[in-house]
């Protein structure tokens, strides 16, 4: 614990190289294993009955029927799942979630589950199954819930936050402010004042790989989970919990995954499996459709936000305002306070206030989804910057550039910034030759900024240096973007030997101690400070070593570019040992080597990122096309620069899908109506330009190598950089999400009438 | 003696003020002293609080020290994606 992650500047042999990932060839052949690729001997189907319900009571389920069918082996409910949760709301959330106890609060909530000898029985006996409902009014528009007249989905909840407690329950969970200064005096500073009001719809993250997991519960008590996961030791405490059981009598393995982005932060139906092979004596593998991933897991909020900036005619903003309102799903959240926090954290405000509501609808449970609410932020509030540079007939980017927040400046959810990337991305973007690129006829080109704030968490690794000198790295952090690559090239770098020479795998929840999950943009921010860290006491134990084959006391022994050198003239004659050459010799100078690491990441860095994009838009249809998009985003360090790209490329595709086309569609009777890719449509290769990137390096002071995460942050600013180059280009400000034909040509059209 | 800035909710908890001060020399003491003084921050500090010291977020090194002179302000515990 010793650990110092003070950066220091070095030059780096392995660092900032890209060598072709470990998982590559395995994931392109085919080999790799997913979360349904695992089976077991004598596994059973499970299969899920979900309300087809937006919201009602549950008076009775009689699954006697289902029981009696030949080939059913167990028949779960609520009462299979008893509440275990010792008054930890948050949890009581995710078990009545996993299984519905009272009341089904969204179409597509779990009811019962079943586990068969193959699917048609399982799905045969989820036929049989009755459901006594009482059908109750329901509410999915975030508006609609916050109304007196509003159907109340949950008679306990009581407004947080607010002055004076409620009488009366209501669908807003919690009220949060942030903010400085006095914005009605700065409102009156203004020569100019931009007032707007915006809506998001809801988005699904969209990974490819629906939940699966294979779930064996012995008869003594002990268990096996193979699982897709961003976190294999928090689904553990998670179902552990759940269960009754000993978090150390479950063992969790995570398989590859095939996209999270925040929806597989926390259990959906593991829990569930995990019941129906208890009850069943049996393997059961559960496998979620497509269909059942729409309706069923996590999706982010849908928004009404409220935006006033005002500023001066010399450029210089005076006041900002937002209201946030985020649904949650039936459950609280803190989604619109992130989106509060994270509102104008760009920029430099003396006079500064936002307030966020978070709001119960009768959808599904609200979950993470990259950098999550701080891109229907940056929506509402790059929209109306880019609007008031407008008014006052300045450059957008030199109007963001001069508000721009910067060392020393109090940020908007309040602490003052150190060291940070806003300034140089908008310059970047300034000077790139993007910006000067000329457009044609119907084409708008639009730019944004956007922030995040990272974070690391609790982080276990272990090195292990086999007898032939190769290096063996089990990290406990899921590899959702590269990061076994960027792993292996951090400890080849602490090493001072070849990438080739390191295997990094991801270790089960019985070999390593407790990891925190791949979220925040942790991944390998977190696990390459641990690796670091394991690969220096590595090292310790290596000039160790070195010391005893030589004979020499320990101090006199230093490591350079993977060999232990003696020091000293005394020494000269002695050649220096190599690595493979100390681990030849340790079973018999001690036994084997290794360096372990078990820290606390913090001090992760906030994150800036600036994009700039073009796009054509028809105006007879109101079809769009993005011609060109380019991403520039501080790294801090980029580790394995690919990779980076990668991420930087992966948000601003995913920014693309929310922007123009994606949203969950409600009928009136509260089902969702696009619950497949066929119709709620993300954005395929022949949809998107080649997005380009640019890398700023701004060392993260608080980690060796400067490292800042960079998975989230790309995904900010897209959703405002569309909607303004589609503005542009429609000569209409849009100021719904997302921008689909019907929507811009209805914008365009009322422009026209109007 | 460190002054600490409290976010909006948590304000409300301390009796309507935005900033307290407390004796503690890190994470931890502080935690500690704000449960003593404020019994209604327990359930906060239970469901997670970052700490912001001189603008870089802590949200588990308890044994992180506060300097004095540092800028201490009190966040909700962050969710990532």
């Amino acid at each position: 614990m010793n650990f110092d992650p003070r950066y220091s500047s070095r030059s780096f042999a392995s660092v900032g190289t890209r060598p072709i990932r470990p998982d590559g060839v395995d994931k392109v052949t085919g080999r790799a294993r997913y979360g349904a690729d695992f089976n077991m001997a004598g596994q059973l189907v499970g299969r899920v009955l979900r309300s087809p319900h937006a919201h009602a009571t549950i008076r009775k389920i009689d699954t006697s029927k289902a029981e009696k069918l030949p080939g059913v082996k167990a028949v779960i409910t609520a009462a299979d799942l008893p509440d275990l949760t010792d008054g930890d709301a948050a949890m009581y959330d995710i078990l009545d979630n996993c299984m519905a106890r009272k009341k089904a609060l969204y179409d597509g909530h779990a009811v019962a589950a079943v586990a068969a000898v193959d699917a048609r029985t399982a799905t045969q006996a989820l036929k049989l199954i009755e459901v006594d409902y009482e059908v109750l009014p329901h509410v999915t528009d975030v508006d609609e819930a916050m109304k007196h007249s509003a159907p109340v989905l949950n008679d306990s909840i009581f407004t947080e936050g607010v002055e004076e407690k409620p009488t009366k329950p209501s669908n807003v969970t919690k009220r949060s402010q942030y903010g400085h200064g006095d914005v009605r005096e700065g409102f009156a500073q203004a020569d100019y004042v931009v007032e707007r009001s915006f809506k998001t719809e809801q988005t699904h993250q969209g990974y490819i790989e629906p939940h699966a997991c294979v779930a064996s519960v012995s008869s003594d008590g002990t268990a096996d989970l193979w699982v897709c996961t961003q976190g294999h030791f928090v689904y553990r405490q998670h179902c552990a919990q759940l269960l009754g059981m000993e978090a150390s009598k479950l063992r969790v393995t995570s398989s590859e995954i095939g996209g999270g982005f925040g929806g597989k932060t926390h259990v959906w139906a593991e829990p569930v499996a995990l019941a129906l092979s208890r009850k069943a004596g049996r393997p059961v593998k559960l496998v979620m459709t497509r269909d059942e991933v729409f309706r069923a897991s996590g999706p982010t909020s849908a928004t009404s936000i409220d935006v006033k900036i005002g500023a001066r005619k010399d450029g210089t903003i005076t006041a900002a305002e937002a209201t946030l309102r985020y649904s949650c799903g039936p459950y609280a959240g803190m989604w619109a306070e992130l989106g509060a926090m994270t509102a104008f954290a760009c920029y430099k405000l003396d006079n500064v206030k936002t307030v966020g509501y978070e709001v119960l609808v009768n959808r599904p449970k609200t979950a993470a989804y990259r950098a999550p609410s701080a891109p229907m932020a940056a929506f509402a509030v790059e929209s109306a910057v880019d609007e008031l540079a407008k008014e006052i007939g300045m450059d957008p980017v030199e109007f963001r550039i001069r508000n721009a927040a910067q060392e020393g400046t109090r940020s908007s959810y309040g602490p003052v910034y150190g060291p940070i990337g806003i300034g140089p991305t908008l310059e970047a973007a300034k000077n790139h030759p993007h910006m000067k690129a000329p457009l044609g006829k119907n084409q708008g080109r639009g730019m944004a900024c956007g922030f995040w704030f990272n974070f690391g968490g609790q982080t276990c690794t272990d090195l292990n240096i086999g007898m032939d000198g190769s290096v063996s790295l089990a990290v406990g952090t899921v590899d959702v973007g590269g990061s076994r690559a960027s792993l292996s090239l951090v400890a080849a770098e602490e090493l001072g030997i070849a990438y080739e020479q390191v295997k990094a795998v991801v270790a089960d929840t019985s070999s390593l101690g407790y990891n925190d999950m791949t979220d925040g943009s942790r991944g390998t921010f977190s696990s390459s400070m641990a690796t670091i860290s394991a690969a220096r006491n590595a090292i310790k134990v290596l000039r160790e070593r070195a010391a005893q084959m030589w004979d020499v006391p320990v101090d006199d022994v230093v490591w350079e570019k993977g060999h232990a050198i003696a020091k000293g003239e005394k020494y000269g004659n002695l050649a220096a040992l190599s690595l493979k050459e100390i681990a030849a010799a340790s079973g018999k100078t001690g036994g084997p080597i290794a360096g372990h690491s078990e820290l606390v990441a913090d001090g992760a860095g906030v994150s800036f990122a600036t994009h700039i994009c073009d796009i054509e838009v028809d105006p007879e249809t109101g079809a769009t096309r993005v011609l060109r998009y380019t991403v520039v985003q501080d790294a801090g360090k980029a580790v394995h620069p690919t990779y980076v790209e990668g991420q930087y490329q992966g948000g601003a595709a995913q920014g693309i899908g929310w922007a123009l086309n994606e949203e969950y569609i409600y009928a009136k009777d509260g089902r969702l109506q696009n619950a497949g890719f066929l119709d709620y449509r993300i954005p395929v290769c022949s949809d998107l330009p080649m997005i380009d990137t640019q890398i700023l390096e701004i060392p993260n002071p608080n980690h060796p190598y400067g490292v800042r995460g960079v998975g989230e942050t790309s995904i900010v600013p897209p959703l405002a950089a569309i909607a303004n180059a589609v503005s542009n280009a429609a000569g209409v400000r849009m100021t719904h999400i997302p921008m689909s034909p019907p929507r811009v040509l209805a914008a365009i059209e009322a422009e026209r009438g109007g | 003696m460190v002054e600490v800035t409290l976010w909006g909710s948590l304000g409300a908890i301390a009796g309507g003020k935005s900033k307290i001060e407390i004796e503690a020399k890190d994470i931890r003491e502080l935690f500690r002293k704000l449960a003593e003084q404020y019994p209604g921050f327990e359930p906060y500090i239970d469901r997670g609080i970052a700490v912001a010291i001189d603008g870089v977020i802590y949200r588990d090194t308890w044994s992180k020290e506060l300097p004095q002179g540092a800028e201490i302000f009190l966040l909700p515990r962050l969710a990532g994606g």
